[in-house]
């Protein structure tokens, strides 16, 4: 890991690649704080991590739905680390939907969810950095983001919503030395995809992995694939025409 | 509570620097004017489970002055000179009085601080907090030694008269006590009498550290002032070269226009180089020299310079031209950014301080992380419970924090204490960003540190004063249950 974080925010850390982001840092010598829903999964987390020798992580239980009290809980938690040097917004659902079909409560759901949530959380960490001058603000996109395909289609445009937030966000940061990371994972081995069948989809690779690629880029700030080689694929697929792109079952 | 003491939102949080620039910290930050409001930021904290580092112009060079997460009471607001008397010298602040203030108020009278920094941004809540000392340590020990009494306002709300009479276990403790015990409200000093607004200064080069030293011992018996400046690149023989400026107060009727040189315009530092390059953009000049080969060749040309140009050479100077050469190039520090600096000072008894200045100088020449300037200071030992001081010689050694280069010096530090503490040495807080719990005991001892924190639990009980320095430095000093970080099982 290039760069040693000493204190970080991982907001959705009970499972996937915010599990793997959290264990990875505390094992780095980093003071988590991990928040989500299920605090019993949280402190199961924390309990693993304080047998060994790395600080153990806070626990904070949280719904990302839960928007009025994310100044307060954001303030809480930052006392209680003594800083914030990274801010990770890792939660995000992904439900199933019917291919032909539009559903308004999931739609509903993954909104509340990818986007309030996000902009609620990462809004509050924005400011904080600015005003630290210091720091590095990252969330968790897909490359899902970089075309509307026919399935998963609020999924992806909430993802959408994550880049360009992300990136406006860059812009802002930049002038006060704040590194923005937009992390885009292609299929990782978390429970998002259980839906899915796992063995036909390509370049699969494990939380664990994501989250290593993941922490050897986030100092650079930017755009982040995971793994790498998803954004030459992803540039050529965004070159596919319209005409030709809607005819494909992608 | 009056409205203006509660605690401020996020948007009200403000970053906090070192003066060295290397550290920050995001804080709640108070202002109060007068003492009734500390008090009422003390219930504050304490309600809010929050915990308060005092502040004065936030002049030390690492954590001293900072609290991650909390409250910083910064007391420039309160700088009142409450009182003062020309016949006597005698002078009363409030804490938030500069060291300029101070001096620009007493010098038409005929008084000068006895005891001045390098800078006069200085609070002088701050340098008593912090027991700071000056070129003439050696003579008239830190400014402890001339501060008669002082009011200092505990967390509890008690308000104590501390002087040399009473309670005089606190009186040694607060001062140098890094605004662990409470806040000084006043401070009644003793100032010096002068009788010319000029110094004689005399400047000659020296070739090692050998030769500086025996130069020292010489001339401490006349000198009034002492100052060693050392080139750090030097090697071999010429190991620790450099540059002595001794300086002397004139006596009565030395200076015949005494009245005209003793008037503040005589003493301001001029604001242009050469009558016409303004100083303020000086460090953006030094910006482009600002990398090791070309400090490396500034400080040959110094030391060239000192060693022909400017050898044996007596000048009349101003008292602040002499005192506060930190003053002299405005922001100079910003020619270290974007990393800023620290400083590594360390006070050695005299018997070892050749041998542990060279294994200190060498060290640093071999990581290749060699101090940009270095400062040669002889002192003496007080009677304060935490003092830095030692009857021997101190070396400041800055040095240039960058991203790559953090590990590496905070490294080499662990090992330069190492050096320091074999020698018998010292450290200071107003300077250190680079100790940990264990060096802090070793050079201060088990037994001053327990004496220390059974006052701190008498004067502030609940443990509402703490600075990031004081949790790294002394962790067992900060124990206390309310306001250690804790494992939110719920959410707010």
């Amino acid at each position: 890991m290039p760069k040693r974080w000493q204190k970080a925010i991982i907001v959705g850390a009970s499972s996937g690649i915010g599990e793997a982001l959290s264990r990875k840092l505390a094992q780095s010598g980093c003071s988590v704080a991990m928040v989500a829903r299920r605090i019993d999964t949280l402190k199961h987390i924390a309990h693993e991590l304080d047998s060994s020798s790395c600080p153990t992580p806070l626990c904070y239980e949280h719904d990302v739905h839960d928007l009025e009290n994310i100044t307060a809980l954001f303030q809480q938690i930052c006392h209680n680390l003594g800083g914030l040097d990274l801010f990770i917004y890792s939660a995000g659902v992904m439900p199933a939907v019917h291919p032909e079909k539009s559903d308004f409560a999931l739609d509903k759901n993954i909104i509340d969810t990818n986007i309030l949530g996000a902009t609620a959380w990462l809004n509050e960490a924005a400011d904080r950095f600015q005003t630290a001058q210091a720091g590095t603000l990252a969330g968790v996109s897909s490359v899902a983001a970089d075309r509307g395909r026919r399935s998963m289609i609020a999924y992806a445009a909430s993802k959408a919503y994550m880049d360009t937030y992300l990136e406006g966000m860059r812009n802002r940061l930049s002038r006060y030395n704040v590194k923005v990371a937009t992390i885009k994972p292609g299929p990782v081995d978390t429970p998002l995809l259980d839906q899915l069948d796992k063995g036909r989809l390509p370049m699969l690779i494990s939380a664990d992995k994501a989250a290593e690629i993941i922490l050897n880029g986030l100092h650079r700030g930017g755009e982040i694939y995971v793994p790498g080689k998803w954004k030459p694929v992803m540039k050529l697929i965004q070159c596919v025409p319209s005409p030709l792109f809607s005819r494909l079952n992608l | 509570m009056s409205a203006n003491t509660r605690i401020p939102s996020p948007d009200q949080l403000e970053k906090v620097d070192s003066w060295g620039m290397q550290t920050s910290c995001i804080s709640s930050v108070f202002r109060p004017s007068l003492p009734e409001q500390i008090s009422d930021i003390f219930q504050t904290a304490l309600a809010a489970q929050q915990n308060i580092a005092l502040r004065g112009a936030g002049c030390s060079y690492g954590d001293a002055s900072l609290n991650a997460e909390n409250i910083i009471l910064d007391f420039t607001r309160m700088n009142r000179i409450l009182a003062w008397n020309p016949q006597t010298g005698e002078i009363t602040v409030e804490p938030g009085v500069t060291l300029e203030q101070l001096w620009k108020y007493c010098i038409g009278d005929g008084w000068w601080p006895p005891v001045v920094s390098g800078t006069m941004r200085v609070t002088m809540g701050g340098a008593a907090g912090m027991n700071y000392h000056g070129k003439n340590n050696f003579k008239a020990g830190p400014v402890g030694d001339h501060i008669l009494k002082f009011q200092l306002l505990l967390p509890t709300g008690e308000l104590l008269h501390c002087s040399r009479e009473e309670n005089s276990d606190i009186f040694f403790a607060a001062i140098g006590g890094f605004g662990m015990l409470g806040c000084f409200t006043s401070i009644t000093m003793q100032m010096k009498k002068i009788y010319s607004g000029m110094l004689e200064v005399y400047a000659f080069a020296t070739n090692n550290f050998a030769h500086i030293i025996q130069e020292f011992e010489k001339r401490i018996p006349q000198a009034d002032y002492l100052v060693g400046w050392i080139d750090c690149f030097a090697k071999g023989k010429e190991l620790g070269r450099g540059q002595v400026h001794e300086a002397h107060y004139l006596q009565q009727g030395e200076d015949p226009f005494a009245m005209q040189t003793l008037r503040i315009e005589k003493q301001e530092l001029p604001d242009s180089l050469f009558g016409i390059l303004p100083k303020s953009i000086i460090w953006r000049l030094m910006k482009p020299i600002a990398h090791p080969v070309g400090i490396q060749l500034l400080n040959m040309l110094k030391y060239k310079a000192s060693a022909t140009l400017g050898n044996h050479k007596t000048i009349h100077q101003s008292h602040a031209a002499f005192a506060f050469l930190l003053d002299y190039v405005p922001n100079w520090k910003n020619a270290y950014l974007p990393g800023g600096l620290i400083q590594y000072q360390s006070f050695i008894p005299e018997q070892n301080a050749e041998e542990c200045f060279k294994a200190q100088i060498e060290l640093c020449q071999r990581r290749k992380m060699v101090p940009w300037l270095g400062v040669f200071k002889k002192h003496r030992k007080d009677d304060f419970l935490m003092s830095h001081a030692v009857n021997g010689y101190s070396l400041a050694l800055d040095l240039r924090v960058t991203e790559r280069n953090r590990e590496a010096l905070w490294q080499m530090a662990q090992d330069l204490n190492k050096i320091v503490l074999a020698y018998g040495g010292r450290f200071y807080f107003a300077k250190d960003s680079t100790l940990t719990s264990t060096d802090a005991e070793a050079f201060l001892g088990r037994d001053a540190i327990e004496k220390f924190e059974s006052i701190k639990r008498r004067c502030d009980p609940h443990n509402l004063l703490q600075s990031n320095l004081s949790r790294r430095l002394f962790p067992l000093l900060n124990v206390v249950e309310t306001v250690q970080p804790h494992v939110s099982e719920t959410a707010l």
